[in-house]
């Protein structure tokens, strides 16, 4: 695979802060027009990642390389490539949803035409509102909005629908679908699963500053971390088998009792599960991996 | 799931937007921002205006020689500090804001070029101080009674002791934005900065009466000579004696008004930060 397949390579990233390593040597591609979702608990080191890559951190080691560039070395015309959706933002209170996307439009080269962009997020009737007076998603759109308005190639979403209402999330993600449609390569990071599942075509784990696993939804955790697992009770307790013949299990069990099988449950593990039990399973052997980076 | 084969978008090579007009798009932004909060527009546009009104209202009865009235007396005074708190107040709490906002960490990570940013800051100033100059000027001559001077030579110090004013306090807001540690703590750390500055500088008192130590302190600052030098323009020549020392020393105040204004530009460009300081 040549660079021009990647909008983002990383090798061997390392980043340290004063009282502990944040990223302990994390590789990472990401194809161009690809979704890329990055999960781990708080303080794994997704954050310091992204920043680096965005330009605002300089690693302290590591091949770097973002739309082909080096960040650290970064210019306007690489910053008129990206878009950057952080966190949080309750900056520029008092301006209008049309005035800031008009605004930032100005900023680019290419930009997309600001009202379509404003459609675009579902902010059309608050285009002469306040910013102080939109609502959490409804900010959070605007968020996207400036965002996407340079037209970029790239896009970082840093968990972009913390703090939605349901029906607000699956608006966002047909946003986020509607993108990927034109080309554009999405890095999202997020806390919620059934998210990554949804708009991810790959999924990578951090825990502990480290790349722990990546993978499509499909296949996270390997083979194996999706069987079935059947469980039952009876007079010796609860039982659970793995299997890839769940069907096979039950009709035995059934012959077994003789009809009804006592608290008889199929489960799939949910990409939830697997995630929990990757970083569980990291817990321990990844702090001693810390502890070598460290000298 | 064609992830791998989707199409690579050409590079347009079309050119950035340039400095000076994304500049002047900022400064329109600013401008209508520092219009549409209250706080500002009252603290650091309407303050002196007030308070021209209230002292000259208090100090009616008060003779200050000359056939001069008191609403003349504080009137070069109230321009100096409109200049102080149109330049250095409102910089230093917006910026100090913004940057808490994380406002500065969006726009570094936009193909704006920090001179646009800047730009936009220095726009800001002029326009306001220039419209709240007009506005106290209207005030004062029209429903005050102050004579308003018409040398030209007279004029023509104004317009290089304005342009000084402006451009040191512009400097050292922009360095002073550092120091309120949150963005909630600005106004708190900024307001009793210039407030005691004032104070000593004679903007609310006539400065010949307050301690020397007091004026000795005051010296130092930019803001004694920015209102001493309003006041060799908007006072009667004759006034010119009741100052320390018995001149108006505006080449003095010319050279510590550029000393400010270098040592600001010097801090600002060292200490001058995108991000918050505890995003290390």
């Amino acid at each position: 695979m040549t660079d021009t397949d990647n909008a983002v390579r990383v090798r061997g990233l390392v980043k340290r802060y004063p009282d502990k390593v944040a990223v302990a040597g994390v590789d990472l591609d990401i194809h161009r027009g690809e979704v890329f979702a990055l999960l781990g608990p708080n303080g794994a080191g997704k954050t310091t990642t992204v920043e680096v890559l965005e330009g605002y951190r300089r690693a302290d080691e590591g091949e770097i390389s973002v739309l082909g560039v080096d960040p650290a070395k970064g210019d306007r015309v690489w910053r008129s490539r990206l878009g950057i959706v952080a966190q949080t933002s309750r900056d520029e209170a008092e301006l209008t949803v049309a005035e800031l996307v008009n605004h930032y439009a100005g900023y680019y080269p290419d930009p997309r035409d600001p009202d379509e962009v404003i459609a675009s997020v579902g902010l059309d009737e608050k285009r002469k509102t306040r910013t102080r007076k939109l609502s959490g998603g409804q900010r959070r759109r605007l968020d996207v909005a400036l965002g996407v308005v340079g037209n970029p190639e790239l896009l970082f979403l840093d968990e972009p629908t913390t703090g939605f209402d349901p029906e607000a999330r699956r608006q966002f993600w047909t946003l986020i679908e509607d993108l990927r449609t034109e080309g554009t390569t999405i890095l999202l990071t997020t806390h919620y699963l059934d998210e990554a599942e949804h708009l991810a075509d790959r999924v990578g784990v951090i825990a502990d500053g480290r790349m722990i696993e990546v993978g499509t939804p499909e296949t996270l955790g390997g083979r194996g971390a999706r069987t079935a697992r059947v469980s039952w009770l009876d007079g010796d307790g609860a039982h659970v088998v793995r299997t890839d013949q769940p069907t096979a299990e039950v009709a035995a069990l059934m012959a077994r009792f003789g009809g009804e099988v006592p608290e008889l449950e199929i489960r799939r593990p949910s990409l939830e599960d697997i995630y929990l039990d990757l970083i569980a399973s990291v817990g321990v052997t990844a702090d001693a991996a810390l502890e070598g980076a460290v000298r | 799931m064609s992830a791998a084969s989707a199409p690579i978008r050409n590079v347009t090579g079309k050119p950035l937007p340039s400095t000076v007009r994304v500049g002047l798009s900022r400064t329109g932004l600013e401008v209508k921002q520092f219009f549409r909060e209250k706080e500002q527009l009252i603290f650091t546009f309407f303050f002196p205006i007030i308070f021209l009104g209230i002292f000259s209202a208090v100090f009616s009865d008060s003779d200050f020689q000359g056939g001069v009235n008191a609403a003349t007396y504080f009137t070069p005074g109230m321009i100096a500090s409109g200049i102080f708190l149109t330049s250095f107040q409102s910089l230093a709490i917006t910026i100090a804001l913004e940057r808490d906002e994380d406002l500065l960490k969006r726009l570094r990570g936009t193909p704006m070029s920090p001179q646009s940013y800047f730009f936009g800051k220095i726009g800001l100033v002029l326009v306001t101080s220039i419209a709240q100059f007009g506005l106290l000027l209207a005030i004062a001559g029209l429903l005050l009674g102050v004579d308003i001077p018409s040398e030209p030579s007279k004029w023509l110090n104004f317009v290089w002791i304005f342009v000084l004013g402006t451009a040191s306090g512009s400097a050292l807001g922009i360095a002073f934005s550092v120091v309120p540690k949150s963005g909630k703590a600005a106004s708190a750390v900024v307001t009793p900065v210039v407030l005691l500055l004032q104070f000593m500088s004679g903007v609310y008192f006539v400065y010949s009466s307050l301690p020397s130590w007091m004026r000795d302190v005051a010296s130092v600052f930019p803001l004694k000579w920015l209102a001493q030098g309003m006041r060799s323009v908007f006072l009667p020549d004759a006034f010119e004696v009741n100052e320390p020392g018995g001149s108006w020393q505006l080449g003095l105040g010319a050279i510590v008004l550029s000393v400010w204004l270098v040592l600001g530009l010097v801090v600002a460009q060292r200490v001058f930060r995108w991000t918050r300081r505890d995003a290390g």
